[in-house]
């Protein structure tokens, strides 16, 4: 089972940890098994013989041995939750870092909300599990049979009443918990079925009124929330049941030990105090018993968590960096692509098939293309978010798999089509990719970015808040930070991922203006959707497929690319391509 | 639909501890450890929650009946074992004595023998010497206390199954109310709402009230219950026991207490760590590539090192801290434990007190403790509960939309004659957006709406739509004034498709029929082919029936775009407003989207927001929008002649895209 393997390899720095636990776990455990023992003997020596001074001694002893129990159950709990955090702490750090070296396709593959969940929610599935396990289920088996144990040594016969109460308990508690799991499972389905339903109605409250379905969204509504109503009710009648049975099992042991100890005690063979000490054993065992019952339903759920934290541990990343990489170019942002193909395992059409082209400093390569072309993929071979599966990159006439790491991306400003920003502010976000900025640096790259005016517009300027991902800003303001960020970090190569898709027509003339003025040595390349952002491209390749299926300046292509012809008759009329 | 007056982006939900599911997974720690979110106003709450259990009032009555029934049942258990020892006990000393003698005669022998300590323990027992242990009253007593035990049981399983009813109809009802508020709350209240926060509110806290109510109710009833009921009898056995007993309660508490307050302020630190760790992984994973184009992994690693650390040790703090609570009250349950052994034991030796009463009362210490703590814990769920309920309060306190007229009017017949008469409008009133606008569109006519981003355009649709009133001034469709209508008429008689294309998750045909349920299969098929949503569809497996949810990556943008064409379509409205999609949209699916939307203008009164000058140059009236106010307007030529904004527009756009 992987949770036992991962739980087992992630505990095995803390084993010292464990063992702390389980031996004061026992010690708690002998110490709470052992006063039925000494209570037994205040009742057999102390009351039925009216020996004062045995019963306090007796009693001394007993105080003492509560006292060290109680030492002991907290230095366990100690040792219990320092080896259930560590490992959980551990176990965080180990799905980051090995996240962090993933290449985009395993982070596509995945999902970034999956690997999120599986990092934080997962893992503290896992942890929880440690913690109950430290701190109940390694004393429960040991109470269990302790006072199976103490229960026989008191009276073998007696013991008898256990070996029927245990099985019973075991299996009505089974019975109802196997009922329950996927009760509780369909549960979950109805609540997030109800929820959905709400989601839905809030998020399109515009076109749910637009379309007068109020009544019929009422209904929708009222379907799953009866469904959802219906099944709580099974689940709060299966479990209704639960804890009546389990006291009634409790109890009727507890009639039966003293109806047949009276027989025991009748003939000889056993004597009053060892019936007190009895009864209290065979509820400690039932309880147990109980407890680890309950323990087991957490085990399904942390064990596919640990299925899924397990996966991302053993994904490799396909894009090895190379740990002693050229440092050293003598060319100054000279892409090229030779042959160069992308296909994702076991996928029977490549996304990206054998591509040739260069892309020279100081000019402007644009790619476009309708979605699923393999536009994006084209650009994150360049920085090796992806690796080419054939074929060749070169950066500045190296191959960037032979490339150390840090010089190529230091040599590529990337502003990715979801314009991502980091919580934090507009110069923590600006500073990114070179942390030593000047403040004229950022106002410079927020120039030519356009962003300059609303920045300074904003109360607190460069020092205002961005919330996570952007949100606190608009689109196209977003876009033109992430844009300014590239900036910054003054790197050789652009890739601007359909970056300006956001801005309206005119801001995205001026941006692009700015651009040739302002880095036009650099190497651009523009990935784009709207004709308009890359007429003045110095080459356009139109990409179809995976394929190039055309290349050339805007002039060019109207003349030779069918496909191109169709894009530009798609956003403007004849006399404006013109 | 990305206009400054509307925070439509979607609002993170506030970082919460998460939701406790099920019950059975909170773990033998219960609600001790959570940090319980503080109401505002705890008392009406509470009380407006209490009142909603009204409509089962009668079933509370009965539910209460069974659990004081049940309790008292299981309360009286342990004495009555006790008695059972007490019988056994007698029958063991019986037969220390000679049959035929009397107690009395047996407690004198001992007296005069000097074991006076002996005689002191016979005074409370009732024997007849030597006939040994009587089976016939044992079992007698046996079986009262085994009928006992399971009319307790039975009584508490009846108390609970009623008690999950009247939990589950009344959270039943509740979101019934969330529901039909949700269709009374005017436009603007979503509007204004943090998505999110809303969402969270009808969901997570809902649910929240569920499972407070289902653990807390019968938790406190019971625990109540037992309380009062194991106090009482441990008087009535002995006084002097019971008040060592009680004397374990201010200890219980102080304990628990000190532990609570500073397991709390670490929990609340491990909550806080918790969230700030997960915002960490939520970025880099999102942020993935940037994080590695820019050459922050390292500086990331690091940083999350450190917070991974300081969670650590918050967590473990947090954990230990609530975990020494379970021991500290096992130690305190076996100091009772042991006083009472000793003390009661000196009792039984001095003759006060019988062994079996002893027996009883050390059940009856150990059935206190636990009710004790579990109120504790039943406290701050019932808090966390109280809190989420006000949420929900809060939402259905708020205003309503102003009811339909009264009789409504129906306009004479549905040319789609749209006309807007000096009409004002603002979201806020220190920010005055449309002042004194007139307008009138005719059928088959098309009034294009132009402006940078964040001009306010869908304002205008808002008014149309009447998802916000007016000001002044009135807008009359067909010559009614649309505020004398039903909302319901009115926009069954608009169609509207906006850029944000909302589909619910259910198969294209629904989707597609949607604003029309009783729309035939034919019908859809038409609308469908009208607006090219049949090419595609047919190249999926599952054609009209396939399945759209959040993730379908089997339906383009574009495609959801025509999908939200053929609705419009199949729903015949004679007014159509439309949100043009901009980015985005490949290239050829947009040149369709083009022909859909031509398709469904004709012959009917358009509004276009427009982001396309195609659609501009031929609108018969254009509207030329700057923050929120309209500018200019007129047809194409007559503004491009008078050369203001929207000449500055138009030129900007292609001196820009030719020149350069």
């Amino acid at each position: 089972m992987k949770l036992i393997r991962l739980i087992g390899a992630y505990a095995k720095p803390h084993w010292r940890l464990f063992v702390g636990v389980v031996i004061f776990q026992l010690a708690q455990a002998i110490a709470s098994l052992y006063l039925p023992t000494l209570n037994a003997d205040i009742i057999d020596n102390g009351v039925a013989t009216g020996d004062t001074g045995y019963i306090l001694r007796i009693g001394g002893l007993m105080l003492m041995i509560t006292f060290a129990q109680v030492i002991c159950s907290i230095i366990a709990v100690y040792f219990g939750a320092k080896l259930a955090m560590a490992l959980g702490r551990d176990l965080r750090l180990a799905v980051f870092t090995h996240v962090g070296d993933f290449s985009e396709r395993e982070v596509s593959q995945f999902g970034a909300p999956s690997l999120i969940t599986r990092n934080t929610n997962d893992v503290q599935q896992v942890q929880m599990l440690v913690l109950m396990t430290c701190t109940i289920l390694v004393s429960a088996p040991i109470l269990a049979v302790g006072g199976i144990i103490m229960a026989l040594s008191l009276d073998v016969p007696l013991s008898g009443i256990i070996a029927v109460a245990v099985p019973v308990l075991l299996v009505v508690l089974g019975l109802v918990i196997v009922r329950m799991v996927p009760l509780f499972r369909l549960m979950q389905v109805r609540i997030d079925k109800v929820n959905g339903v709400l989601r839905e109605q809030l998020t399109g409250i515009r076109v749910v009124r637009a379309f007068v379905r109020e009544r019929i969204e009422t209904e929708r509504f009222a379907v799953a929330n009866r469904e959802v109503t219906d099944t709580a009710l099974r689940a709060g009648r299966l479990f209704a049941l639960m804890f009546p049975f389990v006291l009634l099992v409790m109890n009727v042991s507890s009639v039966a030990v003293i109806w047949f100890g009276a027989f025991r005690i009748d003939d000889g063979s056993m004597q009053i105090g060892t019936l007190t000490a009895f009864l209290t054993y065979l509820v400690q065992i039932l309880m147990a018993v109980m407890m680890a019952t309950f323990m087991a339903i957490l085990i399904p759920r942390a064990s596919v968590c640990a299925d899924r934290i397990t996966e991302v541990l053993h994904t490799p990343s396909s894009v090895v960096m190379s740990a002693d990489g050229v440092t050293e170019l003598d060319e100054h942002g000279l892409i090229e692509l030779d042959n160069a193909s992308f296909a994702y395992p076991g996928a029977a059409e490549p996304v990206l098939c054998n591509l040739t082209f260069v892309a020279e400093p100081g000019k402007t390569t644009a790619i476009i293309g309708s979605t699923g072309a393999g536009k994006t993929t084209l650009i994150n071979l360049l920085p090796r978010l992806f690796d080419a599966t054939d074929g060749e990159v070169r950066v500045d006439g190296v191959n960037v798999r032979d490339l150390d790491p840090d010089v190529l991306w230091a040599r590529i400003g990337l502003v990715p089509q979801k314009p991502y920003l980091f919580s934090g502010t507009v110069a923590s976000n600006l500073r990114y990719g070179k942390p030593d900025a000047s403040d004229d640096e950022l106002w410079q790259a927020l120039e030519t970015a356009q962003a300059r005016d609303f920045v300074a517009e904003m109360p607190e300027g460069l020092d205002s808040p961005i919330a996570q991902g952007g949100t606190n800003v608009s689109g196209g303001q977003r876009q033109r930070l992430a844009i300014a960020r590239a900036l910054v970090k003054r790197p050789e190569i652009y890739v601007f991922d359909d970056s300006f898709s956001a801005l309206d027509l005119a801001t995205d003339a001026r941006l692009r203006r700015a651009l040739r003025r302002d880095v036009g040595g650099a190497t651009m390349v523009v990935v784009a959707q709207r004709v308009s952002t890359i007429i003045d491209a110095d080459q356009i390749l139109v990409l179809e497929d995976g394929r190039i299926v055309g290349r050339g300046t805007h002039a060019e292509l109207l003349e030779t690319s069918e496909t191109y012809r169709e894009i530009v008759e798609s956003q403007m009329t004849a006399e404006e391509a013109a | 639909m990305s206009d400054e007056a509307q925070p439509i982006e979607e609002a993170p939900a506030t970082p919460r501890p998460p939701v406790r599911r099920g019950p059975g997974s909170g773990g033998p720690f219960g609600g001790a450890g959570m940090p319980a979110e503080k109401s505002k106003s705890f008392g009406p709450s509470a009380k407006r929650l209490a009142g909603r259990l009204r409509p089962e009032r009668m079933l509370i009555g009965v539910i209460t009946v069974l659990a004081i029934i049940s309790v008292t049942l299981s309360v009286l258990g342990p004495k009555m074992l006790g008695n059972a020892t007490n019988v056994i006990f007698a029958g063991i000393l019986s037969e220390q004595f000679p049959a035929g003698t009397t107690q009395q005669q047996a407690i004198d022998g001992l007296n005069a023998a000097g074991q006076s300590q002996q005689a002191d323990l016979l005074k409370s027992v009732t024997f007849t010497p030597g006939q040994g242990i009587d089976f016939t009253q044992l079992g007698m007593i046996l079986m009262l206390v085994l009928a006992i035990y399971v009319f307790s049981s039975v009584f508490s399983w009846m108390q609970s199954y009623l008690l999950n009813g009247v939990v589950q109809r009344t959270v039943y009802r509740l979101r019934e109310d969330v529901e039909e508020k949700i269709n009374r709350l005017p436009l603007g209240y979503f509007d204004r709402m943090p998505r999110g926060e809303l969402l969270s509110r009808v969901t997570n806290d809902i649910d929240n009230i569920s499972q407070s109510l289902q653990q807390s109710l019968s938790q406190i009833m019971t625990s109540l219950l037992t309380v009062i009921g194991v106090v009482t009898m441990m008087f009535i056995i002995s006084p002097l026991l019971a008040l060592i007993a009680l004397v374990t309660i201010p200890l219980t508490l102080v304990i628990t207490t000190l532990v609570a307050k500073r397991s709390q302020k670490l929990f609340v630190a491990q909550w806080a760590h918790t969230g700030a760790l997960n915002a960490r992984i939520e970025e880099a994973y999102t942020g993935h590539a940037l994080v590695k184009v820019f050459g922050r992994h390292r500086e990331i690693n690091e940083v999350f090192r450190q917070k991974n650390d300081e969670l650590f040790t918050s967590s473990f703090g947090a954990q230990f801290m609530s975990g020494i609570i379970m021991p500290a009250m096992m130690f305190i349950g076996n100091l009772v434990y042991v006083a009472i052994a000793v003390v009661g034991g000196l009792m039984v030796a001095s003759g006060t007190l019988s062994l079996g009463d002893v027996q009883a009362f050390i059940q009856y210490s150990r059935q206190f403790t636990q009710p004790l703590t579990q109120l504790g814990s039943m406290a701050n769920i019932l808090q966390s509960g109280v809190a989420s309920a006000e949420r929900v309060f809060e939402l259905l306190d708020a205003d309503d939309q102003t009811p339909d007229a009264r009789p409504a009017v129906t306009p004479s017949n549905d040319e789609g004659r749209l006309v807007f008469e000096n009409v004002s409008f603002s979201y806020s009133p220190e920010k005055p957006l449309i002042e004194n606008l007139s307008l009138t569109a005719l059928p088959g006519q098309t009034v294009a709406i132009v402006g940078p981003t964040g001009a306010g355009k869908t304002t205008l649709v808002n008014l149309i739509m009447r998802f916000y009133e007016l000001d002044a001034g009135r807008i009359t469709l067909d010559g009614t004034d649309i505020a004398s209508m039903t909302r319901d008429d009115l926009r069954g008689r608009t169609g509207m498709v906006l850029q944000d294309t909302w589909l619910f998750g259910g198969t294209i045909r629904d989707n597609i029929a949607y604003g029309n349920p009783s729309a035939t299969e034919e019908e859809i098929l038409a609308a469908a082919q009208a607006t090219y949503v049949d090419r595609f569809v047919h190249s999926l497996p599952d054609g009209y029936d396939t399945v759209l949810n959040d993730e379908a990556d089997n339906v383009s943008a574009g495609e959801k775009q025509l999908i939200t064409i053929a609705r419009a379509f199949l729903a015949k409205p004679s007014v159509l407003i439309l949100d043009e999609a901009t980015s985005s949209v490949d290239t050829r699916t947009e040149v369709l989207v083009q022909r859909a939307m031509s398709a469904l203008r004709a012959d009917r009164t358009s509004f276009v927001i427009a982001h396309r000058l195609s659609t501009i140059r031929d609108a018969h009236l254009i509207l030329v929008m700057e923050s929120g106010r309209i500018v200019e307007q007129g047809t194409h030529d007559e503004l491009l002649a008078a050369g203001g904004a929207y000449a500055n527009l138009y030129n900007a756009q292609f001196a820009a895209a030719i020149t350069d």
